[in-house]
């Protein structure tokens, strides 16, 4: 191999003091969530803490009502996904391997929700729900996202994939469609599962204005919303403690999951990517 | 990005009932939850755009509501607001995610720490960033002004004042957004051909040459997904501005989105909010329809 010259080390500093620079709001969110609250607006160097302590997520923990919004939040990421993954996978299996007419018109028609996503919907879909009568519970902030048309099309591309001769062969040994859809399509395509559950799962443990506005109880808010309530109630510094660490407390699931399966966390986002 | 089915040519198909029958039986639980909540809503947001909503009565009043809502000095300053924070972000974004991927793709060790302190603040809600951009952003004691104070300067009010509010958000978004495009341009440099580059390298030319004539051009498809995601994101992100500014001060950082909600949850007035939710669909749609008219067509190699 050649020796780099002189711009790819430059390039490599630059990149790294970029690095530093992103970290930056993580670090110091950290190390403040640590820092006394008498400290936090005194000290003087912000990344340096002179008596840590757990006060702050003391505070935080005995003030907000954690582990119901960890529940609610956990009860509607995984509603959430198990109903997308059925009504996707059926979906997915039609647009992939059976002919029909009017193929192309359910395309299309599936493509819209990609172009409007239910979270621009929110004034017709409030209505919708108290219609429905479902206001102020986790079914509401469900329901719209029952149905994924990326993840249909996600699924389709792993599908047509599958060698026909396996289908055809498992059909031979007398397994209903079910079973083929089962031991064929399902086993061969679960990277694309992992990718699209990944994707999901952070996408809606990380949402926010949908269930601010169909919650209004402390029972069915999920994370995102007790933490906004909470963070309203301060204004000055003085609580920053208390406050980062409760934002802390919020990402820190999703933030360790990140980093312990990093890889594929960034290859199911690629994935969505790709044709 | 996703290719329509294809007809099989030359191939007599009957038409068979069963299949037919069981097709649509597979669709209909998705087609259940697509009708409730994107074309029920779509179709309810257009009908109520024409109706008043007034002290609980609804009255028809055509295209009046249409012009009483689009001429407001709001809307207006909402538009320009999205905008100028497409145009400032999405192009800032891009070219920093393409620089990223170009440095952090070899296989060099260090580069995985590289990859997750860009790519971390994509798995870390928006709520919690406005929560930790919040304390970034406040006056004297916030980090950006502690920083300012060791150089002897003193910031302005950054979210207080209508002329730095748009800068401070544009700064957090490119931050939140690099790291997630990197990701893609990182898939697009997998699929590089090899041979260009030995050729290149032959011809004896210079990095940046290579980039400008080789690299960025092969990677066209992969920044025309980008600019669509990214173009689609600057209307849907709205969260922090709960958090952070409420849209304000005077407007000054309000966005569709968010101007929607006000409109529809504080203010009460479904009418108009069913006009602005009309006006983002449109916006959307044709974003929707340029990627797949012009630049789905190019974007092959």
């Amino acid at each position: 191999m050649e020796k780099p010259g002189l711009y790819y080390y430059v390039n490599k500093v630059i990149v790294a003091l970029l690095a530093v620079l992103f970290l930056i709001p993580l670090v110091w969110t950290i190390l403040t969530s640590f820092t006394p609250a008498t400290d936090v607006i005194t000290r003087s160097n912000p990344f340096w803490i002179s008596r840590p302590t757990f006060d702050n997520y003391i505070a935080a923990w005995e003030t907000v009502p954690f582990l119901t919004y960890y529940w609610n939040t956990i009860v509607i990421v995984i509603g959430i996904l198990v109903v997308q993954l059925f009504t996707l996978t059926l979906a997915a299996y039609a647009f992939a391997r059976l002919n029909f007419i009017g193929q192309n018109v359910m395309f299309i028609i599936f493509l819209v929700q990609i172009m409007i996503p239910p979270d621009v919907l929110i004034v017709p879909n409030y209505a919708i729900m108290s219609e429905l009568n479902l206001v102020d519970s986790k079914l509401a902030i469900m329901m719209p996202y029952w149905a994924s048309a990326f993840g249909v099309f996600l699924l389709r591309q792993t599908f047509k994939q599958v060698p026909i001769e396996l289908d055809e062969a498992s059909r031979v040994d007398g397994c209903k469609w079910w079973q083929t859809l089962w031991h064929v399509y399902m086993h061969s395509a679960k990277p694309t599962y992992v990718a699209f559950a990944l994707i999901s799962i952070s996408t809606h443990w990380n949402n926010f204005m949908w269930p601010l506005i169909v919650t209004n109880s402390v029972e069915s808010r999920p994370l995102t919303v007790g933490i906004a309530i909470f963070a309203q109630s301060f204004e000055t510094g003085a609580q920053w403690g208390t406050v980062t660490a409760a934002t802390i407390l919020v990402i820190f699931p999703l933030l360790l999951a990140f980093f312990l399966f990093q890889r594929q966390f960034v290859e199911s986002f690629m994935h969505s990517g790709i044709k | 990005m996703i290719s329509p089915p294809r007809e099989s040519v030359g191939v007599k198909r009957t038409f068979n009932w069963k299949e037919n029958l069981f097709a649509y039986a597979l669709l209909f639980p998705s087609l259940i939850f697509l009708s409730l909540f994107t074309f029920y809503p779509t179709l309810k947001s257009i009908y109520n755009s024409f109706l008043s909503s007034g002290f609980g009565q609804k009255t028809f009043v055509g295209f009046d509501q249409y012009s009483r809502v689009l001429q407001d000095e709001v809307f207006r300053k909402v538009i320009i607001n999205n905008l100028w924070l497409a145009a400032a972000t999405i192009p800032t974004s891009i070219l920093l995610a393409v620089y990223l991927a170009v440095w952090v793709n070899d296989k060099m060790k260090g580069n995985g720490i590289l990859r997750a302190s860009f790519f971390y603040p994509t798995v870390i809600p928006m709520i919690a960033i406005a929560n930790i951009w919040l304390f970034i952003y406040t006056p004297d004691y916030g980090l950006i002004d502690k920083f300012f104070d060791m150089l002897g300067l003193s910031g302005p009010h950054w979210l207080g004042d209508p002329k730095w509010v748009m800068w401070a958000m544009i700064i957090m978004i490119i931050w939140k957004e690099a790291g997630f495009f990197m990701i893609f341009y990182l898939a697009g440099l997998q699929n590089l051909p090899s041979e260009v580059y030995e050729a290149a390298k032959l011809e004896g030319a210079k990095p940046f040459q290579v980039f400008r004539k080789i690299t960025f051009p092969l990677l066209m498809p992969t920044t025309l997904f980008v600019l669509i995601v990214a173009t689609t994101n600057s209307f849907k992100l709205v969260d922090h501005l709960y958090i952070m500014t409420k849209g304000g001060p005077d407007n000054a950082s309000n966005l569709l989105l968010y101007y929607i909600y006000e409109t529809a949850f504080s203010f009460w007035d479904t009418g108009a909010a069913s006009v602005l939710t009309v006006v983002l669909l449109l916006i959307l749609l044709s974003i929707s329809i340029f990627n797949y008219a012009f630049l789905d067509k190019r974007i092959h190699y």
